[in-house]
């Protein structure tokens, strides 16, 4: 099974339910897309770890064949080619790699280069194997990253694969979210917090995804979200009080479920109400 | 020399945003010829300074005045050889009269852009 562990905003505790996951799973995969930010390799501090680096390609125009036909610069929807004497220019930032121009080009004359735009990490954590994609800083898009780091991950097919997402409900959440089987959401019991999981919740359901939620420091029932989850149908599969210890554990970097035995016995049953079709 | 400026809905004044602007007025200085066009970049998903500087380039234009303008759509106008010119004050005929009497600032600083969350 494949959970992606989400939420509308940062810091809801998404690395904190999807390590605790894998932990309770005893043997997983863990895919840590939140590429900006990521945190998941400060509970694991995995062993043995190998970096590759991450690169995306970019179209370069061979001047001895381009015919100024302006035929890619049409192309190009997400309008990173300009046509300027009579010649194209790329913008970097701005291209998706989607190899558009290539195709369309009817001297071929555009070819690929490609920079690097990011490193994959990968190492273990006892039977827990741990993946971690990390975006190069001033990087725009993190999507190739995320990319890669699925592809590391997945290509393990273990039984457990659990997706750490980065924050938001853009383009890198759709990214991370797109093979999963499960979306665990983390929501806060605020306003904020519950403005954030209602888009994040509608992106999941847009894509045909069973959901479930975890409300994390949770000091009484917040009423505006259980109204929420009554009326979206959105289950509540474990509610994380708001304590001190667990604080004081997440700011150490140790997993509560390691620490703590009755953490672990939490997340083992979320476990099975996700594999058991609670949607 | 055509003079390219991003206007508003209402056609007259200046639009502050160069990407996204409603339309376009090109007008030359030589022939006192002016013509509206729609900015085709207006609704774009992005890579909206971009497109709108294309539209400029394509239209032959040798200066742009604006309020402001992206580093982005500032490369393709640099390469292009257009000279992009600070406004000052809010209608379009305002802006020729003053570019026309030298009183305008060659633009000097470009903003970073808008270019966060991609498509």
């Amino acid at each position: 099974m494949i959970v992606a562990v989400l939420s509308g905003k940062g810091g809801a505790g998404k690395t904190f339910a999807a390590v605790n996951l894998a932990v309770a799973a005893e043997k997983a995969v863990y895919i840590d897309c939140d590429v900006e930010e990521p945190n998941g390799r400060l509970f694991w501090r995995p062993q043995g770890v190998r970096e590759r680096a991450v690169t995306t390609a970019l179209p370069f125009f061979d001047p001895e064949k381009c015919t100024g036909c302006r035929a890619c610069v049409d192309f190009c929807r997400f309008n990173a080619l300009v046509y300027v004497k009579k010649a194209p220019m790329v913008f970097p930032e701005v291209c998706h790699a989607c190899g558009g121009c290539a195709l369309v080009c009817p001297a071929g004359a555009v070819g690929e280069q490609y920079r690097e735009v990011g490193t994959l990490e990968e190492g273990d954590r006892g039977a827990v194997h741990v993946v971690t994609g990390v975006l190069r800083t001033g990087e725009v898009s993190a999507v190739p990253v995320i990319r890669a780091a699925l592809e590391a991950g997945l290509s393990r097919r273990e039984a457990l694969t659990v997706i750490d997402s980065p924050p938001g409900s853009g383009c890198p959440v759709m990214e991370s979210v797109r093979e999963a089987d499960f979306c665990l959401l983390v929501g806060e019991p605020t306003a904020f917090g519950l403005h954030n999981l209602a888009m994040v919740h509608d992106l999941c359901r847009l894509l045909g995804k069973p959901c479930g939620l975890v409300v994390n420091r949770e000091t009484a029932p917040y009423a505006p979200l259980e109204d929420y989850c009554a009326r979206e149908h959105l289950p509540i599969l474990l509610r994380i009080p708001y304590r001190l210890q667990l604080a004081r554990w997440g700011a150490e970097g140790v997993i509560a479920g390691e620490k703590d035995p009755e953490w672990k016995a939490d997340f083992a049953r979320l476990l099975r109400q996700m594999g058991g079709g609670a949607i | 020399m055509i003079v390219a400026i991003p206007l508003d809905e209402d056609r007259r004044s200046l639009c502050p945003s160069f990407g996204r602007c409603p339309y376009f007025l090109f007008a030359n200085s030589e022939t006192g010829e002016e013509r509206i066009e729609e900015n085709p970049a207006a609704q774009a998903q992005g890579g909206a300074g971009l497109k709108a500087a294309q539209c400029v380039v394509d239209a032959g234009a040798e200066a742009l005045v604006t309020v402001r303008c992206g580093e982005n759509a500032a490369k393709v106008l640099q390469a292009a050889g257009i000279t992009v010119y600070r406004s000052e004050g809010a209608g379009a005929e305002e802006n020729l009269a003053a570019l026309r009497q030298g009183r305008l600032e060659v633009m000097t600083h470009f903003h970073p852009g808008f270019v966060g969350g991609q498509p």
